[in-house]
This record gives structure tokens, sequence and C-alpha cells, in this order.
């Protein structure tokens, strides 16, 4: 069996100790949680750290969900299990229930982390799909403070996020607005994959049932996951229909870089792009319309 | 759960005097976490190695330099392919007759061959040691791509083969190729389609590994490996490493699957034993999953021409094929030596037809030796795959029904036994029964109704067939053997003084169940319960010789040597039981585990009083030796060939081009059942093997020859999410030859669902027009197939 | 580094070093070789074990991570000799073949069984979708789960 090279394991027990710890061993040290994406990479010795600080006693203070007015707020030791058993979560975004019924399997979900999802920023992840689609914003912990990043200055690049040495990502908000529905949708070669393609939407609508806003993030199309303005502008104030979404479906298709590899070809990845456009969009805005959330 | 599931649960409690539905006698300790496998065993002072493997497809290894690992002080050996040159050992021989680097000396030859390794005292170190080593390479092209491997100028793989000029392995044909062609020539119809098998991995969940204990006093070898052929493996280290084989014991204790994978003789096995020689203790090596699928024996990997000749309403006239087979770097091929092909010849599958040819070239390519592995039959898997999807593009063409172009063409139950275009003895079918029982459990007129609905409306439905005659149990010793060892199986059975009894086997079991199976075997012979029997195996000391448990040839091989061993002792029973009852043999009536007198069954002798004379006290009829045993070594006299139909139905989303497998149906005939439960276990998994085949697993490289499938998050495995509640059913037809009439079943239904599943997705893209598609079939090559794009997956 | 945990209801204390997985904890210095490995990336699940009542893969589980907490191996799964119903269940409905993945999938379903007592096959899918069976098909070990939630002895389900 693979093994990881040798490093010295220290346990944080508090944010602040987690903080001091990484604050002292700089870039020779790496926060585990979950460690499903860790561990693996150590045992194949394409990464070697010389310290490792477990962070999973920070459960108690970092694994929570707040539903708040106007805000959701996630802590970063949250499990997938917890995001996936979370009904007051599902009733604000529905979308979460949808992506953790397919992350990976229900061993690994009780493992991995919010927090170790975004951090480890694969270009494939779909957690950082729902974040984006979400519009959410990151709260990162160091020794000078606290400071907040939106979703895309949080992903600087695959496998590169804005989390400096030293620092630790604490807490993920999500804005909530009246009347919205979201949705989440994933294409995999088999259960427990990565995405071929996976796409989240949320829309909002006005009082007269159309369009108040909409977001459309993708997975596995590019170098990070990826938000798509122009799909957004082009849906506001706009009716709900099969057209609109069939539009919006065409603007994902061609603003994404999909490449070919395995899991299947670019041209193929850019119709799922498309096709999942689609139906997220017709999903979340039956559930906004519903008032499913 | 529906009602007919838990009465099966109330049959399971049945416990049979011989066959039928019983619990396995081994489950009461796996599912305590005290099964015994290879990683399980720890010995006092045992050291653990570590392989080091080539990063390169094609390469010349320039130096090695090992002094850094070798300065670690828990690092006890370092041992590189000059060590072993130095002994003799840096080449072994193959199970096709080739040879294979245990170590490479001169040149890499695939990604991942072996290229040094490492003793040390923990398992963690060895790996930080393989770190440390320091080999240079000169990167040569590599021949990644079959078709190239043969062109002029390709790089020469096996420059160490004396003479060798380019990368041709074998030419192999079968048939009468005139014959065919005259056929072909004055046939109505002619289709051809080009069909690629993609080489698989039969990832079996334990990967393989070893512990060698080589004793320097007694000279004496003991080694516990992950072997799905003991004995075989025994007499071929004894010819490799010089060690007698009288001191040689193999051990193959409880196996974490096999399919095929544990059959070769790898040098990771061979490198413990000289670990084990060089540092006086025992040494453990144990592959890590990579090494698995990068290294081991593979499966498939042909691209085959298939071509049927048929008239205008269906009656099918030949079949031709032209096959290039991926041997990789060494042909590892574990099949019978006659048969370079394996069993392929049986490509005519269950149709009677005028004529069949077959002509393959087999080539060398930067890529890991292997080829007969994964449940296949050896190579009959290919074999079934090329006829049921020739036959379907046949229906296609000719715009016929696939269930009533096959019923109209099957071999007729007069017509056994039956001699195939190819020269194979089909024993024993019955065909029609077998499909019209899998076209009832399918509802198979309703699904073509519900299809019909569903493609007015844009709905993707697909109906897949497969029908498949299997050749198992090899073999008779005058045709088949390996590296000049017939393929016969040894079979031992002693009863204790107390009717309680031990038989001893030379296959072994990977989770077929073996303890249980031949338990009922004997218990049907001579009426000793299941419980009472002690079944041995995968042990050489323990056991007689015998060639191993592949090829689906335990029951028909060594079930059979079972089944003759008992009557030998029933045989010798009855003469003591004339004496114990002082009637004439010819008086004795035998019911399962008594003797009676003729006309007076209160006049008897249970097996247990024979017993107990036989070892007891008091005289034996005149003539008779003590005790009740008796030993056996069985030559079959042919191969057993099950048969069985199957039907996939799938649904295919248009908007993704996602396939889900809604239903399965198998109806199996193989013969005389021993064990239903056990049966229809072996089905479901090999069901599930086609659904990863079909729709999901693929080794394949990039052109670097960088293996792209080196772990199980690339290399896929169908889930319990990909596969439906498989739906079974059976028909009996008896073995002639085989003494209880049972034929293999063990690799059916991997042979026989890829096809069927398979047709199933090409019939539900018919609306696309689609005749083909080529598996994997992962959604974007499905999406590839409906847009007319496909392209081979090599 | 010293490492405190409870395996199967008793504390063990040993000296290990930082980088050992807890698979090998498991399996080399306690010698419960019940719980096995198939893959280095968490993919196959014959390693699971419970962390804290939790089905988790021990193979992407530090030792250490698990100290201070409690671990509960296919070899806790019988209590006082008598075999729990989801062991019964496999055995019943030939849940296994080669044995290999039953530990794993044993302690998943126990833990699938306490959460819900009546799974539907559909759930029972689900819940063993990150273990890999090579052997059965995985149809005889949904009918073995269920036979472990119809044949439910209350008190060993605890």
């Amino acid at each position: 069996m693979q093994v990881p090279a040798p490093f010295e394991y220290a346990r944080a027990t508090t944010v602040d100790e987690a903080v001091a710890l990484m604050g002292r061993f700089g870039d020779t040290a790496r926060l585990i949680a979950g460690g499903h994406s860790l561990l693996p990479m150590m045992k194949l010795r394409l990464a070697n750290f010389d310290y490792l600080i477990d962070i999973n006693d920070l459960h108690g203070e970092l694994g929570f969900i707040a539903v708040e007015p106007g805000v959701v707020r996630i802590g970063a030791l949250t499990r997938h299990r917890e995001l996936l058993d979370s009904a007051e979560l599902a009733g604000v975004f529905p979308i979460f229930r949808d992506a953790e019924r397919v992350i990976a399997d229900p061993v690994v979900r009780n493992r991995g982390t919010l927090g170790g999802s975004l951090c480890q920023a694969d270009p494939s992840e779909d957690l950082s799909a729902v974040c984006t689609t979400l519009d959410a914003s990151c709260v990162i912990r160091g020794p000078l403070g606290t400071r907040t990043v939106s979703m895309a200055e949080f992903h600087r690049g695959p496998y590169e996020t804005a989390v400096a040495d030293g620092e630790i990502l604490t807490e993920v908000r999500f804005p909530v607005r009246e009347r919205g529905g979201s949705a989440y949708a994933k294409v995999e070669r088999r259960a427990g994959d990565w995405a071929v393609v996976s796409a989240g939407s949320a829309v909002w609508l006005d009082d007269g049932g159309r369009i108040a806003d909409a977001r459309v993030g993708l997975a596995a199309v590019g170098p990070n996951t990826t938000g798509i303005p122009e799909i957004s502008a082009t849906l506001r104030g706009e009716e709900p229909s099969e057209q609109v979404f069939t539009r919006a479906g065409e603007i994902a298709a061609r603003s994404c870089e999909p490449a070919t590899d395995q899991r299947g070809s670019a041209e193929y990845k850019r119709h799922l792009a498309a096709e999942l456009t689609v139906r997220t969009l017709r999903t979340a805005v039956a559930r906004a319309a519903r008032g499913e959330a | 759960m529906t009602d007919t599931r838990q009465r099966s649960f109330e049959d399971n409690d049945q416990k049979p005097m011989g066959f039928g539905r019983m619990l396995r006698k081994e489950d009461p300790r796996f599912v305590r976490g005290r099964g015994r496998y290879t990683d399980d065993v720890q010995l006092p002072g045992m050291l653990h190695l570590a392989i080091l493997r080539s990063p390169f497809a094609h390469a010349r290894i320039v130096s090695v330099d090992t002094s850094a690992a070798a300065a670690l002080p828990e690092v006890k050996a370092v041992i590189t392919g000059a060590d072993l040159a130095g002994l003799g050992l840096a080449w072994m021989p193959t199970l096709s007759g080739d040879v294979q680097a245990v170590l490479a000396t001169d040149k890499v030859r695939f990604q991942g061959q072996e290229v040094a390794f490492v003793v040390a005292t923990d398992r963690y170190v060895a790996r930080d040691a393989l770190e440390l080593i320091d080999v240079e390479y000169d990167v040569l092209d590599p021949v990644i791509d079959v078709r190239q491997a043969l062109a002029e100028g390709a790089p020469l793989i096996r420059d160490d083969l004396d003479g060798k000029t380019d990368n041709h392995c074998f030419d192999w044909e079968t048939g009468d190729a005139g014959a065919t062609a005259a056929v072909f020539a004055k046939a109505d119809v002619v289709v051809s389609q080009d069909l690629v098998y993609p080489r698989v991995h039969p990832a079996p969940m334990e990967t393989c590994g070893s512990v060698a204990d080589f004793d320097p006093v007694e000279g004496r070898l003991k080694l516990w490996s992950t072997t799905q052929a003991p004995h075989a493996h025994r007499t071929l280290y004894a010819m490799v490493a010089g060690i007698p084989e009288h001191k040689i014991q193999v051990i193959s204790p409880d196996l974490g699957g096999g399919f095929g994978n544990k059959v070769p003789i790898y040098p990771g096995y061979v490198c413990s034993i000289v670990g084990s020689i060089v540092t006086g203790k025992p040494v453990k090596w144990m592959e890590d999953r990579s090494e698995n699928l990068i290294s081991t024996g593979f499966a498939r990997d042909y691209i085959m021409r298939g071509e049927i000749a048929a008239t205008r309403d269906g009656k099918i006239l030949a079949i031709r094929t032209n096959v290039l087979a991926d041997h990789g770097a060494f042909n590892g091929t574990a099949a019978p030596v006659k048969y370079p092909a394996g069993f392929f010849g049986v490509f005519t599958g269950s149709y009677d037809i005028e004529a069949a040819y077959c002509s393959m070239t087999a080539v060398y390519t930067n890529k890991a030796p292997g080829g007969v592995a994964y449940a296949c039959s050896f190579r009959i898997t290919e074999a079934v795959y090329l006829v049921e999807r020739i036959v379907d593009c046949l229906a296609y063409e000719l715009d016929m029904d696939p269930a009533a172009l096959r019923l109209k063409n099957f071999i007729q139950p007069d017509q056994f036994p039956y001699m195939s275009k190819t020269g194979w003895e089909y024993d024993s079918g019955d065909y029609e029964p077998t499909m019209r029982l899998a076209m009832e459990l399918a509802g198979y007129d309703e699904l073509r109704k519900e299809q019909a609905e569903k493609r007015t409306r844009g709905e993707l439905m697909g109906i897949g067939i497969s029908f498949f005659t299997e050749a198992v149990g090899a073999g008779p010793r005058k045709h088949m053997d390996i590296l000049g060892l017939g393929m016969a199986d040894g079979c031992e059975l002693r009863v204790h003084p107390t009717g309680k009894a031990v038989v001893r086997l030379s296959v072994q079991t990977q989770g077929q169940g073996h303890e249980t199976t031949f338990a009922q075997i004997i218990a049907e012979e001579i009426g000793i319960a299941p419980a009472d029997i002690d079944v041995v195996h995968g042990d050489t000391d323990n056991t007689p010789f015998g060639l191993g448990t592949y090829g689906s040839r335990s029951t028909p091989v060594s079930g059979a040597a079972a089944a003759l061993v008992a009557r030998k002792v029933r045989d010798k029973a009855r003469l003591i039981a004339s004496s114990m009852l002082e009637v004439s043999v010819a008086d004795l009536e035998w019911e399962k585990g008594s003797f009676h007198v003729k006309g007076d069954p209160g006049t008897a002798v249970t097996i247990q009083d024979i017993a107990m004379r036989a070892h007891g006290a008091g005289d034996l009829p005149e003539g008779l030796e003590g005790g009740l045993e008796a030993q056996i070594c069985y030559n079959p006299s042919n191969l057993t060939y099950p048969h069985g139909a199957y039907i996939c139905v799938v649904d295919v989303d248009p908007g993704t081009a996602v396939v889900k497998v809604r239903r399965f149906i198998a109806v199996d005939d193989c013969g005389t059942r021993i064990n239903p439960m056990i049966i229809e276990g072996q089905v479901h998994g090999g069901l599930t093997d086609g659904v990863g085949m079909a729709l999901m697993e693929m080794i394949s490289f990039d052109e670097d020859g960088n293996c792209l499938g080196a772990s199980l998050m690339d290399y896929l495995i169908p889930t319990a999410l990909e596969v439906p509640d498989w739906e079974t059913g059976f028909t009996v037809t008896p073995s002639p030859h085989h003494p209880i009439g049972a034929k293999g079943v063990g690799e059916s239904a991997t042979v026989g669902s890829p096809p069927a599943i398979v047709n199933a997705v090409v019939d539900a893209l018919k609306p696309y027009g689609v005749r083909h598609a080529d598996m994997p079939l992962t959604p974007s090559r499905v999406w590839d197939a409906m847009r007319g794009t496909a392209q081979p997956p090599i | 580094m010293q490492v405190t945990m409870i395996v199967n209801g008793d504390e063990v204390t040993r000296e290990i070093e930082g980088r050992l997985l807890l698979v090998h904890f498991l399996r080399d210095v306690l010698s419960l070789t019940g719980t096995h490995w198939g893959c280095d990336t968490s993919n196959c699940g014959t390693c699971v074990v419970w962390l804290d009542g939790e089905p988790v893969k021990s193979c992407t589980v530090l030792a250490a991570m698990a100290g201070g907490h409690e671990v509960r191996t296919v070899e806790g799964l019988a209590v006082d000799g008598k075999l729990d119903p989801v062991q019964e269940g496999f055995i019943q409905c030939h849940g296994l073949q080669c044995g290999f993945c039953t530990p794993g999938m044993l302690m998943t379903a126990r833990a699938l069984l306490d959460r819900n007592p009546d799974p539907s096959e559909g759930e029972i899918r689900e819940a063993i979708s990150g273990q890999i069976c090579r052997c059965t098909g995985y149809a005889t070990i949904v009918r073995s789960v269920r036979w472990a939630a119809v044949n439910a002895a209350p008190e060993v389900t605890s």
C-alpha cells in the first residue's frame, strides 16, 4: 500500500491555535480535516509536508450551519453529510442537497468538509460550483485578523486559493434573497466519480414571476469552477421559458473552456454545459415558483 | 423485497445431503473478520519488500545507484537486475513460454516494469528507500499503438530475443479459409464490422502479494502467495530457482478475488523469494493498487474485424474474423500451449454454420504483459463478443428481430455432440428452451412494444440479447498443458473412523465457495453430511497435484475428480458392507449414506459403521486393506459447454447520453446444479463485470505509454448504483461426459453479458442510425455514437 | 508519538509514527486483520471502520487522528460471541464470496441500520456505493442488509 513520507503530526484544538501553528510552521505545514484529497497525494509523494495540523477538533467551533435573516453561514469544518442532512439548509438552498447526493460517496461524505473541498480548489469540485452559483464569500482568518473574499477571488487557479500560508478558511457565507430557487446537476461516468460536467443554477423571481436575477456555476469545464456573468445579464428581466433557458445554455457552452480527457471530449462537455444549464435553470425556476426556495 | 426473495431465505435453511441450496461453510469466519489473506500473515522477524518500477514505457537503463537506499539502517537489502543476473535469476519463463524480466537489466519495456527492490524492517521505510534509488534512463520511443507495432521502422521492443528484428509475437489461424471464402462469395448478404475489445483489468479487491520464508538450514522454502494455481507455481519455482520441488511449499491462503489476475507468476513473488534467501528472514511483498493495475495480468486488447455471411431470410452461413492482438511487452498469456489465442476458436458461437475462419496476428507493445484474465475462459469473452455483436449487426442489416435471428440459427438438440467448423466438440446443449425462458422472464414482446411507443416520443430504450456457448474445464491432457504440465487434477478423500471425512483438492477457491460445493459433491456420492466433511485446498504440502482454479475449470475437472474419488471410496465401502451384512455384493443396495440388503431396508449399515469397521478390529474381506480412503487424478475427456441467454434493457438519456441499465435477465444452463445459491452468486458477479466492461472499464495509455488507469479513481469499477437487481433463471442440460453432469459456470456471465449490454445500447440508438459502438460506452462515447462521430477507443 | 484510543471497547496506547495510517495501526500494530485495504485512494471501501460511530475509510485517516476517539472494527461487531444480524444476514443471503470487501460492507450496513432500521433497496445501494465488491454483483448484499432489517434483534442494534 502507498504510504506518505514522514511528517510530524500536530493537533489544534482552537482556531487560534491552528493559526498560531500555521504561523510557526509556514509552508512546511498543511491543515488536515477529511484528508481525502491530501493523503492520497501525500501517499503518491506528489506532496510532502513536514507538519500536518489536524483540525478535526475544531468541529465544535467551525462545524455549523446557521440560517439567519439575509445570510446563511456555514463553518468550514462542516462535513458533507451534515450539509446533505440539513433540512433547514435544503429549505433555503436545495442546491446543496442536489449536489451533496452526488459528491464522492456516503462514507467519504462522513469525513470530508466544506472547507477542505474549497481549499483543494479542484476545477471539477462540486461544492466550489455550488458556492460560485450562490455568490458565496469566504471568511479567512490569519495572524492579522479576518478577511472576506468572494468566490471569484478565492479560487486563483487550479489547486490554488487566496488562503495564504498561516491562514485558515473558517466560514463561507451565502446571501439569501427573496423568491429564490436553486438546483444542481452532474453527469458522471459512475457514482462517486468526479464530474464530467456539473452545473448549478440559482434563480430569483420578481413579484410578477419574471427572473429578477440568476446565476449559473459550472464545474469541470475550465481552470476553475466558473460563474458566467453573461448568463445572469441575459436572464435578468426575462419571463422564464424553455427558449430563455436554451439561450442561457448556449452561452454556457461557448463561455467555458473544457479539455478532452478520460471523462469525455471537449465537445461533449460543451454540450453538457448547455444541457445541464438548461436542466438546472428549469428546476431552479420551478422551485422558486413553488416557493421551495 | 418481493415474496419470492423472502421464500428464498427460508430455502437457505435447508441442509441438503448433497446437491441443493446450502449456506456456505466458509462464511462464519469471513463475517467475523477471521479470513486469512496473504497480507494477514505475520511472522517473527518478517521484513517488508517494495519494488521500484519504471516511470517510462521504453527506456534503456544506463545506471542504477542504490547506495543511498542501502545506507538506511532499516534497509536490509537492495537488489537490482544486475544482482539477479549474477544469480541467473534476472529472467523467468512466462506461462506462454516467452521470457519476462524479473528485474530489468537492459531495458524497461513497459511503464511499471520492475527495476529494483528494497527489503526493510518496516513497510513504510521500504517505500521511503525507493525514493533514494537513483536510476538513469535513456528514454526510447515507445510502441503504444498496436497497429503501428509492425510498421517499418517501428522501435524494436524485444531485442533481448536472439535474432528478433520486429515486434511480431505470433500468427495463428483456425478454420478453413478457402471453404469460408467460397461461402462468402455465394452469400446474399455479407456484413462486416470492426470491433475493439479494449484492455481491461480484473482488479481483484485484494492485490497480489507473497510472504517468502526460506530456511537456509533445511533448504526449504515456504511461500504464502496470492495464487490461483499453487501446484503449478511450485513446479515453476523449482524449475526457475533451482530449489528442489519437494522442498517448496506453496500456500495460497484466502484469496480476495482472483478472476485470472492471480494465475501468472509475477516478478514480485520471485523477488520475495530472493529477498528471503538473501536476508535469511521472512519477507512480505504486497502490491499497492497502482502496481496491480499497471503491471499485472490485464485482459483482452483485441482489435477484431468480424464478417458474417447469410441468406436474405436470415440463415447464417459463415463467420470470418481477423484479429490484431496486443500482448504487451512479454507474452504472458496464461493459456494451454497449443492455444496461443486461448479458446478464441469457439467464435462460431451457438450457431450451426457452413464454414468459419480466423486469422490472428499478435504483437509486442510497450505495455504490461498478460492477456488472459478477468474471467475470460481463455479468450472466449472476446469470441462471444465478436459473434454476438456481429449477429446483431446482421439483424440490423436484415431488419430482423435479433431474437428471431438467433432462434433460426441455433445448433439443434439432435446435433449434439456437435463438431464446430473450427474443431470444437460441443458436448451437449438445448438452446431454444433457454432462449425462450429468457424472453419469457423479460417479457420480450411487451418490451418491444414499450420501446416502439417510447421511440415515438423520442425516448431511447434498448433491448439487447446475447446467447453464448462457453467451452470450459481445460482440459484433456492430450491437447492441453501449461508449460508441459497436463491440465488434470487430483483429489484425495479420507473417511475417518468416526465417519467424518477430509477431501483434499488441487484447485483453489478465490470466493467460489469450494469448501461448500466440494463437500456437497462428496455428500451426494457417499452420504456423509457436508458439515462432516473438511475441504482442504490451497497448500501444496497437503493436497494432491493439479493445475488450479481458472477458466471455470474447478467443477468440470476437480468436481469430477471429487465425485469419482468418492465413488472409489464407496466401492470399497460396498465390499466392507457385504462382509458386515454377510451377503454378496450383488445383493446390496446403496441408498445415500448406507447399504442395505436388497428387499430388506432394515438390514443396513451406514457409511459411518463401515468407516469404523474399515479402521477397527476384526477381519476385513479377503484381500482388502484397512482404512477408507482413495485418491485419483482426473483427466477430462472433453471440455464442458455451458450456455446461456441474456437480455439487457437500457435507457439512454437523449440529452446527456448517460446509459442506465434498467433490467438484466440471465438464464444460464451449466448442467447439473450443485449449489444453486452459489451458482446464482457467480452469475451476479459476472454480470457486474459485464456492466463494468461495457460501460466504464478500460486501461488506456497516452502516446508516451503512461497508463491512464493506474488507480481506482481512474479505472472505474461498477458500484451498487450502476447495476440493477439481477433477474436469473436456469435450464439444465447435463454434460454427458462429466460424472455428475455438471459444467463450469464461474465465467459464464462475464463472457456473456458485455455483448448483451452493448447490443442494448446500440439498439437504443437505432433511431440515430447506429449499428455499432465500441466499449466502454461512457456518456461521451455514446454521445459521439449518436452524432455519428464515434472513434474506436484505441 | 504516543496515541491512545478505544478500539472495540478496549483502550489501547501505542507509540507510533505520525504518518501511520489507521488501517495499518489496526492491522499491523493491533493485529486486527479483519479490516482490509484494497486501494490507496479511498475509492474501494474495504478499509471501512467506525470512528466515533460513523463509517470512515481507515486508509485515509491517520492513526494519530483517531487518538482520543473510539474505533470499531468488524471484530467488534459480534457481541458476546453472538453475531450481529448483518453478519447473519450476509451468511443467510450469500452476501459474500471472497470475503475481502465484507468487513467494510458489514460496518457500513450496521451504521445504516442504526440510522434507518428499515431501509429500501435504493437506500442500501446508496449507502454502500463507496465500496466495491468484485464478486457478488451487490444484489445479495442488498438482500443481506434487508434480512438484517427484518430479523433485527433489538438488543444488539443499539
